[in-house]
């Protein structure tokens, strides 16, 4: 069964992306506003123009510029930036890993915070307890990461400025990385003043990400835990004198987890889309931050490339979360 | 149970209380709908309310710390930015464009997508999975990054981030109406309207509609907290309205680059966008629960 959803959701992937791709491109090329106007010193005339836009293939027909796109995908070659002057592709291998160390790092605070936060809940049923945290939890579900990210900046930076402000690492520390993932890198080689410098600069960004996520995921888990926590197996664990940590941890989290994770999976997608505002918030060189200037310069191959991009990692993250779903439940598991 | 007969439970049952009734005593309905109820009120009263002009500069006073701090200038409630304006007038100014933003797109968002999750929810069919499978591509697409992409294919401007946020929000009212919708037209007074001989649009927009608005009125409002966040967003990388306008993304992202100088200048809008937020959820909140059938019970 599981093979069948992966081939499935592959196959609709891929139609998925081809969509994007098509869409992305024609609205790209249809609306006025001219790409090479942005690039062209004041005193060039129209025959430099020219010569630039036929030098970026800008002056041949729709069709003809989609079929040499197309065809460039393909085999991997997304064309060359107009504003960096490197190859896309180029471009997108060097900002990815910054903004994935920062996404799944960002996963990670939220999946356990936003669990912590649940089970004590659940801990505290009936209790003060719980009502304060429903009451702090309804405001941070309407609290987004833009204001987060500021918020925070108004605190780690300003008022206790104990948090670098900008960027992914100290400039003088940036050498001898074999890889883009330094954080991964670092610490796998052991190199674990490097990796403290780059958790400073990766707080703030990761924290903006992770609030609102973890709130949501604190709201469904510890609703679905409340429900389990009056179920019989969980009674009948009770009465075999388990303490009541145990209950919520061995007996119903396992029970529970279900909806919470399908859940998680689909706001993932969420807080991949948030690093596009956090990261140009905090100068973090991923391609969040480079989707803004893309989309500043016009700098279409560029954009085709980000959104293409984008689509794909969202599609991942999509067919990920039903092959957990299914893995975790034994129905769909066995179809 | 002996005692029970049909009549005394009707005589004794209290009145249901009406829906006006219900919501003013909730109490989260109460502070963010006056919250707003307020903020609309300052907002078209900004000229009167504001203490200073919001685009007047005054270099002599730039980066003034709001009262009670060291430095702190007499008329200068929330301080000056680095230009030496109010910020608390720019705060007031501020809110217009954000409520214009909030009402007018979540407005129009609603309107379209209600309208296509009617049609799909009640003709079902082709009709259904046209509109169904527009929703999903559509929702494929990241939304910051789409609304940015739309913003730099039609330009910058208020009417463009109005056009974002609905073409993007759309297919939110999309998906609610259309379950709804379906819900609704399997109930017995459709298929009484039906047997009757009522057209469709009249049992579409006369007989569905009525009870398909509650669930509405609740996503419209949540609609408009995000519609704000989003204009502060376009606003903070400066694709919203022009720069003379005040905005309260536009103060933020100004005062994000003066932070460690002036940080009074990006607290105060942040503030203002923090509470604004929070009450348009709230409000959403107690609303849906309010008016839902199923979760009043």
């Amino acid at each position: 069964m599981l093979i069948a959803i992966v081939v499935n959701r592959v196959a609709m992937a891929l139609i998925t992306l081809a969509g994007v791709a098509v869409v992305v491109f024609v609205l790209l090329r249809v609306v006025p506003g001219d790409p090479v106007a942005m690039m062209i010193s004041p005193g060039a005339g129209p025959a430099d123009i020219a010569a630039l836009k036929a030098h970026y293939g800008l002056d041949a027909p729709l069709l003809t510029q989609f079929w040499i796109w197309i065809k460039g995908v393909v085999t991997g070659d997304f064309g060359t930036s107009i504003t960096l002057h490197l190859y896309v592709t180029e471009v997108l291998a060097s900002r990815l890993p910054a903004t994935l160390e920062l996404a799944i790092l960002a996963l990670l605070v939220a999946v356990v915070f936003g669990g912590s936060i649940a089970i004590a809940g659940t801990l505290l049923r009936r209790t003060a307890g719980e009502t304060v945290i429903d009451g702090l939890n309804s405001i941070m579900l309407a609290v987004p990461d833009f204001i987060w990210a500021l918020a925070l900046v108004l605190v780690f930076a300003v008022a206790l400025p104990v948090l670098p402000l900008t960027g992914r690492i100290d400039p003088d520390l940036a050498q001898g990385f074999a890889t883009r993932f330094y954080l991964a890198e670092s610490i796998v080689t052991g190199r674990f003043a490097v990796a403290g410098n780059i958790l400073g600069h990766m707080a703030m960004p990761t924290l903006a990400l992770a609030l609102p996520l973890a709130a949501v995921i604190v709201r469904l888990l510890k609703q679905s835990l409340k429900e389990a926590m009056v179920q019989d197996y969980v009674l009948l664990a009770r009465i075999k004198g388990f303490r009541e940590l145990r209950l919520v941890l061995q007996e119903a989290l396992r029970n529970a987890v279900g909806p919470t994770i399908a859940l998680t999976g689909v706001q993932f997608t969420f807080l991949v889309g948030g690093t596009v505002i956090v990261e140009r918030i905090f100068a973090y060189p991923g391609i969040g931050n480079l989707a803004i200037d893309a989309v500043i310069n016009r700098d279409f191959p560029l954009i085709q490339g980000l959104v293409l991009l984008f689509g794909l990692i969202f599609i991942l993250i999509n067919i990920g979360v039903d092959l957990t779903v299914a893995a975790l439940n034994p129905r769909l598991r066995h179809g | 149970m002996e005692h029970w007969s049909p009549a005394s439970t009707i005589d004794t049952a209290p009145q249901p209380p009406s829906v006006a009734a219900r919501l003013l005593r909730d109490p989260k309905v109460v502070c963010a709908g006056g919250f707003i109820l307020l903020l609309i009120v300052v907002a078209i009263a900004a000229p009167w309310v504001a203490p200073k002009d919001p685009l007047a500069q005054n270099l002599l006073m730039a980066t003034t710390p709001p009262a009670g701090f060291a430095d702190a200038e007499p008329g200068f409630l929330l301080g000056t930015d680095g230009l030496g304006r109010d910020v608390l007038s720019r705060v007031i100014f501020g809110a217009r464009v954000s409520l214009t933003v909030a009402f007018v797109a979540a407005g129009l968002a609603c309107l379209i997508g209600s309208l296509l999750g009617l049609l799909a929810g009640f003709f079902g069919e082709l009709v259904d999975a046209l509109i169904s499978r527009l929703v999903d591509v559509w929702m494929a697409f990241p939304p910051v990054l789409l609304s940015i992409l739309l913003i730099a294919v039609i330009g910058t401007g208020l009417h463009s981030v109005i056009a974002a946020i609905v073409v993007i929000d759309w297919t939110r009212f999309c998906r609610v109406v259309r379950t709804e919708t379906r819900n609704q037209a399997q109930m017995d007074y459709v298929v009484a309207a039906r047997t009757i001989g009522f057209s469709r649009p009249a049992i579409l927009f006369r007989e569905i509609l009525p009870n398909v608005v509650p669930v509405l009125i609740a996503l419209l409002t949540l609609e408009m907290g995000i519609a704000v966040v989003v204009e502060a967003i376009l606003s903070f990388v400066g694709l919203s309205v022009s720069s003379d306008t005040p905005t309260w993304g536009g103060m933020i992202a100004e005062g994000r680059q003066i932070v460690h100088e002036a940080w009074w200048v990006l607290a105060a809008p942040l503030a203002a966008l923090f509470a604004t937020v929070v009450a348009f959820n709230q409000l959403g909140d107690g609303l849906a629960r309010s008016l839902d059938p199923v979760l009043r019970r």
